[in-house]
């Protein structure tokens, strides 16, 4: 096994691992960060592809990895600040309860 | 495939793991930054310098904070009495499990034109600071203003509404 196949593998079971984690679970907080977890392997995806590809020095996939970092801060800052306010609208957190769009 | 690549990897999964498992919401943020660290190392394996110190910097040191401040007011430590797993969490498993093996044999199935090791690249802070500056000056720009965007946003929509004033 080459060592990108072996970082592609971790990604795709961190991937795995964060998708279930956003579709089972029933805290909001918890689908937030198995989204967390989800751009984390896509982030993995892009550094390993850069390490191993044709032109490292060219940075692509490095400047991918850096500005998807920063768009993935964004994301969760504004996330986060949804579900304090939902929780302060609805007084519960538990998405299985969130089943009314009248506020 | 070095040890210390296993020994990473298995380190950023277990903490993944138990983000996804835990019960109690502030052990899972605690586990989550286990495996935000564990990907920092990973980084820092594929000779990526600046963005593993950028992973450690952003997320554990701004997502996690900010994900333990959400579980506090929101008191989302408290465990709720009927589980913590949603009604239909079978289907949500059977979902990872179906794009795991597909992911899983992508990469397996292409292993053999894989490119194989190559001499690790040195690229300093300096040149990635001129091609922030050049090449992508125009993405940076854009992120700068997502970034304002959000913090405006995400302060407006977590404000408190005052009484009566609706």
């Amino acid at each position: 096994m080459t060592p990108l196949a072996g970082y592609l593998l971790v990604a795709a079971l961190l991937f795995s691992i964060g998708l279930a984690g956003a579709l089972t679970r029933r805290n909001a907080i918890l689908v937030l960060i198995g989204i967390e977890l989800m751009l984390n392997a896509a982030n993995l995806n892009l550094i390993a592809f850069w390490r191993y590809g044709p032109h490292p020095e060219a940075l692509t996939g490095m400047m991918f990895a850096i500005f998807s970092i920063a768009v993935a801060a964004a994301e969760a800052a504004v996330g986060l600040g949804l579900v304090i306010q939902i929780h302060r609208h609805a007084h519960t957190t538990d998405l299985d309860q969130m089943n009314r769009m009248k506020g | 495939m070095s040890l210390v690549f296993y020994a990473i990897a298995g380190l950023t999964l277990a903490g993944a793991l138990a983000a996804v498992l835990l019960k109690n919401t502030v052990h899972c943020a605690l586990a989550l930054t286990v495996a935000f660290a564990g990907q920092a190392l990973l980084f820092l394996e594929l000779d990526a310098q600046f963005a593993g110190f950028a992973q450690i910097l952003v997320y554990i040191g701004a997502v996690a904070v900010l994900v333990v401040f959400a579980i506090l007011l929101t008191r989302g430590s408290e465990t709720p009495k009927d589980g913590v797993y949603s009604r239909n969490w079978l289907a949500g498993l059977v979902i990872a499990a179906g794009v795991f093996a597909v992911l899983g044999w992508a990469v397996l199935g292409s292993a053999r034109a894989l490119p194989h090791e190559t001499a690790a690249p040195t690229v300093t802070v300096l040149q990635i600071g001129n091609a922030l500056m050049s090449r992508y000056v125009l993405p940076l720009e854009i992120v700068a203003l997502l970034l304002t965007a959000a913090l405006i946003g995400a302060v407006i929509v977590a404000m408190h509404e005052k009484e009566g004033h609706k």
